[in-house]
């Protein structure tokens, strides 16, 4: 019989209270798991989106939201006349209401854009991808239901459906891609892209597409897709919002675990009083106390992971959902919310444990 | 075993003196009766020798130790003292084998060296077949004889038992106090008891009688 044996008989002669506790936590590590897997599983997809087989982003300097970052789309063909660049493809973000839909991802692309060719068509083919004429993603298509052949409401003008493409990324699957020239029509940004996706040279680095740019376009800036994504300040709000969020909602498990070692310490006064009588010292009460919420807190891991798993997969069968949610939880997520938890558990403990190893035994033995 | 000298404690912010100046000497192997009316100051007395109180004035010396902190206080307890209840006070929902090893967990022993001598106390007080049984299983004499093998685990040299069978039936009153003399006595151990029973408190080595806090007799 050890100290643990103490802890364990004790959370589970009070499995209410017990379980309580750890749904509070429980409650808090899904809450956190989700809202930061979803975030992240949209970031990834957003960063895919970009990527699209190349390895840099050139973006307007200093822009908050790319959808508000204007490229020269000369800018592209003075790239792929660069001995470092394979390939530069000039990608136009725009918003577009349908009708019933207040909004819908525009894709504003070149017919030769790497993303329709990979793209699985389920019906016109990409040689019809010209003028004004748009390919629809397979979601965008239920939602606007329009097949090949039909014509579609999209902002201000009325448009030819080229074709309907499955695609794997939510985003894509959901949105309209539009050649460029009828997206830059469409939305007033004439020779302009929002960003340009460079593929290198075999050979060469990405340092020479940035120095390139810094020399000879100081107002634009090249990253490579890891920097982009590590430095993109919407990235960066969405993945803070998540993580506080998140830690929001460990303050109320926090609150549960308080509340749950309270009652523990409350409702066994005169135990804890004999077991200081018995040669207890107060930093093992304080340690019985704090290895109770540590072992409500770990019940409340294990919980708030299954129940973050289970609720994800739950969400990704449902059909209007399909594509758009792609969690994200890996060990760095688990491992950020376990030691949130943890050290919840801890703080959630303290009151009780300090309550706890500074009763009076003699006194406490007199209490009713 | 125990030296008190002038020993003053009140409550409530000294408006309730319970302890007026208790002198008291007690030698290894005694066993003494503390005797008096309820409120007369034996628990407090007792609490005082434990270290479970601090005394307002005057020393106090347990096993040797003069208790001036709190890594003395839990030594003392752990190794020098066992206390008895007039309530068992054992853990219901523990086994009562499991109650038994707590002081062994406060104090860090080994579990093969209690668990051998958790079998001796245990087959001294009949409690043997009843280890395994969980507390609220168990009649009130059975607990009582619990609660006085759980004082006993660290081999204390000094017992102290407040009311130890007040709280028991006339037949196991007998029963538990012929235990626990035996136990005290056949280790040469000191007990210091307070009881209402004068018949019990008459077969101890000495009587001292309370009243108001002080102590008004101690007879042989």
């Amino acid at each position: 019989m050890s100290l643990w044996s103490l802890i364990f008989t004790n959370l589970r002669r009070h499995r209410v209270r017990t379980a309580i506790g750890a749904m509070g936590i429980a409650l808090g590590v899904a809450t956190m798991l989700s809202v930061v897997g979803l975030l992240g599983g949209a970031v990834k997809m957003f960063e895919r989106i970009l990527r699209n087989d190349a390895e840099m982003v050139v973006f307007e300097k200093n822009v908050s939201d790319l959808f508000f970052s204007n490229v020269p789309v000369a800018l592209v063909d003075e790239l792929e006349r660069q001995p470092f660049v394979k390939e530069a493809q000039p990608v136009l973000f725009a918003i577009v209401t349908a009708p019933d839909r207040p909004v819908v991802t525009c894709f504003g692309i070149r017919a030769e854009d790497g993303r329709l060719k990979k793209a699985e068509w389920l019906s016109g083919s990409a040689d019809a991808f010209h003028g004004e004429d748009v390919v629809l993603g397979e979601r965008a298509a239920d939602f606007l239901e329009a097949k090949a052949g039909d014509e579609v409401e999209l902002g201000q003008g009325r448009h030819k459906v080229a074709g309907v493409v499955r695609m794997e990324n939510g985003f894509e699957n959901g949105g309209v891609f539009m050649p460029l020239a009828a997206c830059q029509k469409a939305f007033h940004k004439e020779g302009f892209s929002s960003v340009v996706t460079v593929a290198l040279a075999e050979g060469h680095e990405s340092k020479d597409v940035k120095e390139w740019i810094h020399t000879e376009h100081p107002e634009m800036t090249a990253l490579e897709n890891e920097e982009f994504s590590r430095s993109y300040s919407q990235f960066k709000i969405i993945k803070s919002t998540a993580w506080v969020v998140g830690g929001c909602a460990f303050l109320l498990g926090g609150l549960s675990v308080t509340n749950t070692m309270i009652l523990s310490v409350f409702s066994r006064i005169k135990e804890i009083a004999i077991a200081r009588v018995c040669g207890f010292s107060r930093a093992q009460v304080a340690g019985m106390i704090f290895g109770e919420s540590l072992a409500v807190c770990a019940f409340g891991i294990l919980g708030g992971w299954l129940l973050s798993m289970g609720g994800l997969r739950l969400l990704q069968t449902i059909p209007q959902l399909q594509g758009y949610i792609e969690p994200n939880i890996g060990w760095q997520e688990l491992s950020g919310a376990a030691a949130l938890a943890v050290g919840t558990s801890l703080v959630g403990a303290l009151y009780p444990a300090w309550y706890a190893a500074r009763l009076n035994p003699a006194q406490a033995l007199r209490f009713e | 075993m125990v030296e008190i000298q002038d020993v003053w404690k009140s409550f409530d912010r000294g408006r309730i003196e319970v302890l007026k100046g208790v002198d008291l000497k007690v030698r290894r192997g005694e066993t003494v009766a503390l005797c008096g009316t309820s409120g007369c100051g034996k628990s407090t007395l007792l609490n005082v020798i434990a270290g479970l109180e601090d005394a307002d004035r005057g020393s106090v010396r347990t096993a040797g130790r003069t208790i001036g902190s709190e890594r003395e206080r839990v030594d003392l307890l752990r190794h020098d003292v066992g206390f008895v209840f007039q309530l068992h006070h054992l853990m219901p929902d523990l086994t009562l084998e499991e109650n038994c090893l707590v002081p062994v967990i406060a104090a860090g022993g080994k579990k093969a060296e209690a668990m051998a001598r958790l079998a001796e106390l245990a087959e001294a007080t009949g409690i043997s077949r009843l280890l395994k049984q969980r507390v609220r299983e168990l009649s009130g004499g059975e607990r009582q004889r619990g609660a006085l093998v759980r004082s006993l685990m660290n081999e204390p040299d000094l017992l102290l038992g407040d009311e130890p069978t007040g709280a028991l039936d006339e037949a196991n009153r007998e029963r538990v106090f012929a235990m626990l003399l035996d136990l005290v006595r056949a280790k040469g151990r000191t007990l210091v008891m307070a009881t209402h029973d004068l018949d019990l408190a008459m077969r101890c080595d000495r009587v001292i009688r309370m009243r108001d806090g002080r102590i008004v007799s101690d007879a042989a």
